[in-house]
């Protein structure tokens, strides 16, 4: 190696090492988490007026081609897991986590410290201090005095001076880690949140009474994904109050393992089921097609009617030899003419004497429909049998832990935060004459303002006491 | 004497301290703000009183629940609690000046929820989404968040009114606090805003992954209380870290409570999963 090539290592080594402190410093800085949080409140905003994920011909017609190309390019119809969102959020982890190591570096000397030592000079040039007179020799006051900083701090030296004593309190220097566990608790939620997105997923299944599933189609995908175990759907129940509100959807579910019964448990709104990370939750319910409808076949001329249980592609013989009537198929919907009638079966008939076979249509909510059609054979939906299906949302989230974890975090370091603080206190007793004067100077690491009354507080309490 | 007699007068009641507070600050009698820190005690206990009544009644009708379902609801609730923290602020720091802001709010809301045709003050059944014990520590820490951040809006005007270097013309507001003064409170109250908003978007977080299995969707009322969230994250650093204060401070905490204000009434108006609010 020539001496050159040495000397442009060690300047690429140089320029390395300056990028990363360039990086470094770009993400130790408030204000660069300032403007992220502004850049994340301002585009979350959008989100909220542009709904998100619906179908993209509805934003078709809303936005124009034009902008709707350039609003999809943006990904501004599933703006919260864009990319761009998505880096902001990383973004504003890294910052934290930057920020947050750089302070605590900063300050580990104050926070963490076996034997914190204390200087009166210190506390002399304090703005929060006041001084009092009392009748009494200080080593009148010392025992007394230490007994209530002691029991006040949780921190209490005892110094001499020369004409008295000096009493130092301290208490709260760990509550200056509040602002970290706030920061570590966004770290926790954002990687609960990632884990989640990663190795969790979220299904929607519909399953019959009766009938039973064992994978779940996704939500964000076509695919689906085998649960590992039966769940099986034996009833659905739903209630109303009076006002027609919905009170109650109910769900008899149960779990099956190599078609063994492992767990049993009705589920309603806010109490679904847990098994094996996997949760089940109530979300929609809806009407089955009947498989089964009785009708009443009835001739015009003749009167005589009777009830013939069918299912879809039965056909029976009808009455005085007319011919025969086929169900065809259920519709779940049926518009008549503009109006939709709701449920319906469809069947055809073919009549002897008719060249073609007529068409019938069978509404569940209108029985006798069929009059209308005046025709030699009227039919008419006698019964029904009508069941309905349980719609669950199947999630998988091991995230959670995480986030919950986070979420306590969260509440314990706002609270240290906004509402502890690191005191420390001096009491100065000198004698003075047959007197002793006392100084009493506090200072906070937090709402400095209020030292002034807390120093007032405290000597007022100090010239109170009975000696 | 049913509750909503018993709110009927909390509103008037509510008014009236306002007015006294009012009048207190013009002729500068502080014995007229003494009346109404004493028509305020009264107000808040006929405020509690409403709404235990309510809850009984709701028990009445078979359909027993917290009185805190619907905005009607949720809006006597809210002027219950900025009374409270008004009252509370009020005797702490020994000047009525606070209230002659604030109580207007405490009035507005419950006036708005006894008089709006928009609002249905009918004890309604609960909807199975909203059977839930954390319906309660949810909808009670939203709100005593969002009465923190009320409370610190009332103080920002107060900030920009309370002008300290001309006195002359402006004597009226001579007699509020210090800047430096109201600049703390403001403080104060944002951070215990801040404390209970977060355990609010918490308390709903948790209650969201136990109805309907997960713990966010970028509903707009959760998205909008997150970016209430970033607004006053945004001031809290600036204030603790960059050193910002004063003007700086009164003008984010009034961008803050109109974020506030949208979360509660103008999301209603966008698609979501909590309709049920409006």
């Amino acid at each position: 190696m020539t001496n050159e090539q040495f000397q442009e290592r060690i300047n690429n080594k140089a320029t390395a090492g300056r990028n990363l402190h360039i990086i470094w410093h770009f993400f130790t800085s408030v204000k660069l988490a300032i403007v992220l949080l502004l850049m994340l409140a301002v585009t979350s905003i959008i989100g909220t007026f542009i709904p998100q994920n619906m179908n993209s011909n509805i934003y078709h017609n809303t936005f124009g081609h034009g902008l709707y190309e350039v609003l999809n390019a943006l990904s501004f119809f599933d703006m919260y897991h864009s990319w761009w969102y998505q880096l902001l959020m990383f973004f504003l982890s890294v910052n934290l986590l930057v920020c947050s190591m750089d302070r605590l570096h900063a300050t580990r000397k104050i926070i963490f410290v076996k034997n914190p030592s204390y200087k009166l000079s210190v506390f002399k040039h304090l703005k929060a201090n006041k001084n009092f007179s009392i009748k009494a020799f200080p080593e009148n006051l010392e025992g007394s005095y230490k007994h209530f900083i002691e029991k006040k701090f949780n921190k209490c030296i005892v110094k001499s001076l020369e004409n008295g004593f000096v009493i130092f309190g301290e208490k709260g220097r760990l509550t200056r880690l509040g602002v970290y566990y706030v920061h570590l608790s966004i770290i926790l939620m954002l990687s609960g949140g990632l884990l989640g997105s990663f190795f969790g997923f979220e299904g929607h299944v519909n399953i019959p009474e009766g009938g039973s599933v064992n994978t779940v189609s996704l939500k964000k995908s076509s695919e689906s994904v085998e649960l590992g175990f039966e769940i099986k759907c034996n009833k659905f129940n739903v209630s109303f109050y009076d006002t027609g509100a919905p009170k109650e959807y109910k769900s008899d579910l149960v779990i099956l393992e190599n078609k063994k019964e492992v767990v049993k448990k009705a589920i309603i709104v806010n109490d679904p089921l847990r098994y094996k990370g996997i949760n089940i939750f109530q979300s929609s319910y809806g009407s089955m097609p009947p498989e089964k409808i009785t009708i009443a076949i009835s001739s015009a001329s003749s009167g005589i009617t009777f009830n013939k249980e069918l299912e879809i592609g039965d056909a029976v013989d009808l009455p005085e030899g007319l011919g025969t009537f086929s169900l065809q198929k259920y519709l779940n919907s049926y518009n008549f003419r503009g109006h939709n009638i709701g449920e319906a079966f469809f069947g055809t008939l073919s009549l002897k004497d008719a060249d073609e076979p007529v068409n019938v249509l069978l509404p569940l909510k209108y029985p006798s429909f069929d009059k209308m059609r005046k025709g030699n054979v009227i039919l008419s939906v006698m019964d029904f049998e009508t069941s309905h299906y349980t719609g669950l949302q199947i999630t998988k989230d091991p995230g959670v832990p995480l986030v919950y974890a986070g979420f306590l975090l969260l509440i314990i370091g706002c609270y240290v935060t906004f509402f502890m603080s690191h005191k420390s206190i001096c009491i100065e007793v000198c004698k003075k004459g047959g007197k002793s004067r006392v100084t009493v100077a506090a200072k906070s690491n937090k709402n400095r303002l209020g030292m002034n009354e807390y120093v007032k507080k405290i000597s007022e309490q100090l010239s109170a006491m009975n000696i | 004497m049913n509750s909503s007699l018993i709110l009927g007068i909390v509103t008037f009641a509510y008014g009236i301290a306002s007015v006294l507070y009012a009048s207190a600050l013009i002729f500068n009698k502080s014995s007229i703000g003494k009346a109404g820190r004493f028509l305020t005690m009264g107000a808040i206990t006929g405020n509690i009183i409403g709404i235990a009544l309510r809850w009984i009644e709701s028990y009445d009708h078979g359909i027993g629940h917290a009185p805190l379902s619907n905005l009607y609801e949720s809006l006597v609730f809210f002027a219950l609690v900025t009374a409270i923290i008004y009252l509370v602020l009020e005797i702490k720091i020994k000047d009525f000046v606070v209230s002659v802001f604030a109580s207007p709010i405490a009035f507005l809301t419950i006036a708005y929820a006894s008089l709006s045709p928009n609002i249905s003050d009918r004890i309604q059944p609960l909807i199975p989404a909203l059977k839930s014990n954390w319906l309660i520590a949810h909808v009670f820490t939203c709100f005593l968040g969002y009465s923190g951040f009320a409370i610190a809006f009332a103080l920002s005007l107060m900030y920009f009114l309370s002008n300290e270097n001309d006195s002359e013309g402006k004597k009226i507001f001579s007699r509020l606090p210090s800047q430096s003064v109201i600049d703390e409170l403001t403080h104060q109250m944002i951070m215990f805003g801040f404390l209970f908003l977060s355990i609010g978007i918490i308390t709903g977080a948790v209650w969201a992954n136990s109805a309907w299995g997960s713990y966010w969707s970028w509903d707009p009322k959760e998205t909008w209380s997150l970016i209430t969230w970033f607004v006053y994250a945004i001031l809290l650093h600036a204030r603790l870290v960059r050193g910002w204060s004063g003007k700086r401070i009164a003008i984010i905490s009034i961008i803050g409570f109109s974020a506030v204000m949208f979360t509660y009434f103008g999301v209603n108006y966008l698609p979501g999963l909590h309709s049920y609010g409006s």
